[in-house]
């Protein structure tokens, strides 16, 4: 039996390397926009999110003001509240409140993704392993950018940007290829979220992403009601 | 504006969104279209964030569907999440260099 922390480390690997590539861009975004090196890597090690960080340097370059900040970071990060609600259900009882107070900052969309898809009930030292390596590569990448970025050749950075999609195309692939219902519902959120982008371009990207999630999910509730006592029986 | 506080805002509210759902909520969710719902969420959340903003992850339409054409084939024969993010990646610049 491999240790929760090692199990959850190994499990981070992908995130880290993606995360890493996506956070090099963030350090040259940050520079670029006027900040010290050391305030971006300081915005990674406090909030660890992709799109709040991009829209956060954004405001601090304009001058935006504080209530602005507080409204853009309410809006787009809203996601991960759904994400803390769905993970709260998979905790074993070794989460009690400080473990949930200190692991509910790691909270991320990829993070996420891998906790869910776990067979077994999440416990605390697993989660601190994957949101330490994951964390660890959002930060480095965030100051290999700020300080190194200019120097790569675009093509790979590019390229890079990819990453963290391939992931997630791995863990939604193998579900819709083993169950028609979920093959629905992840086709149906595609759909939603392409119409937001070509079509209703200006919801922000963050309400695009809830308004086409929850939608897809209460089509599949209310059409496909999963079996309970089936649930129950993968968790255990 | 001071940096600190900027960066105070954004990582106040952040971790707020974040903890207040999964610290206090502590019930045992029964009904089953709500169960249903969660269980849904996952998966339709990464649809949504990866269709279609992947093909605009690599700053050309082509490298990027090359890329994504790769993913969801090493996906569909289930192999790791690294392979399939390395894949895509190396799949997106090879193509970069051809075209």
């Amino acid at each position: 039996m491999q240790k929760p922390f090692i199990k959850g480390l190994s499990h981070g690997i992908p995130i880290c390397l993606g995360y890493f590539s996506v956070s090099f861009g963030f350090g040259i975004l940050a520079v670029k926009s006027g900040l010290q090196a050391i305030d971006a890597i300081l915005i990674s090690l406090t909030n660890l999110t992709s799109a709040g960080q991009a829209a956060g340097v954004g405001i601090i370059a304009a001058a935006g003001t504080l209530i602005e900040m507080a409204a853009t970071q309410f809006v787009i990060n809203l996601r991960y509240s759904l994400m803390g609600l769905t993970l709260s259900q998979k905790l074993s009882d070794k989460f009690t409140t400080i473990h949930r107070l200190i692991a509910s900052f790691g909270i991320t969309d990829e993070i996420f993704a891998v906790a869910v898809s776990q067979k077994e009930k999440l416990v605390p030292t697993y989660m601190y392993g994957l949101i330490l390596i994951s964390a660890s590569g959002w930060v480095g990448g965030t100051a290999a950018g700020a300080i190194a970025g200019l120097a790569l050749p675009a093509s790979l950075t590019a390229a890079m940007g990819i990453m963290l999609y391939g992931m997630f195309i791995a863990i939604i692939i193998p579900a819709a290829r083993s169950c028609k219902k979920d093959l629905i519902v992840i086709c149906l959120a595609a759909a939603f979220s392409a119409v937001f982008k070509y079509l209703l371009p200006m919801v922000s990207f963050g309400f695009a992403i809830i308004i086409s999630a929850l939608l897809a999910a209460v089509i599949g509730a209310i059409l496909f009601p999963i079996n309970v006592a089936e649930t129950e029986g993968e968790e255990e | 504006m001071s940096m600190f506080l900027y960066i105070a805002v954004m990582a106040g509210v952040t971790y707020l969104i974040r903890m207040i759902p999964f610290t206090l909520f502590r019930k045992k969710i029964k009904s089953r279209f709500i169960q249903s719902v969660l269980y849904y969420i996952p998966y339709a959340v990464l649809s949504a964030m990866t269709f279609p903003a992947i093909f605009y992850s690599t700053d050309n339409t082509v490298t990027a569907v090359v890329g994504t054409v790769i993913a969801i084939i090493l996906a569909y024969f289930k192999l790791p999440l690294t392979v399939v993010a390395i894949s895509a990646c190396a799949a997106a610049f090879i193509t970069g260099l051809i075209i």
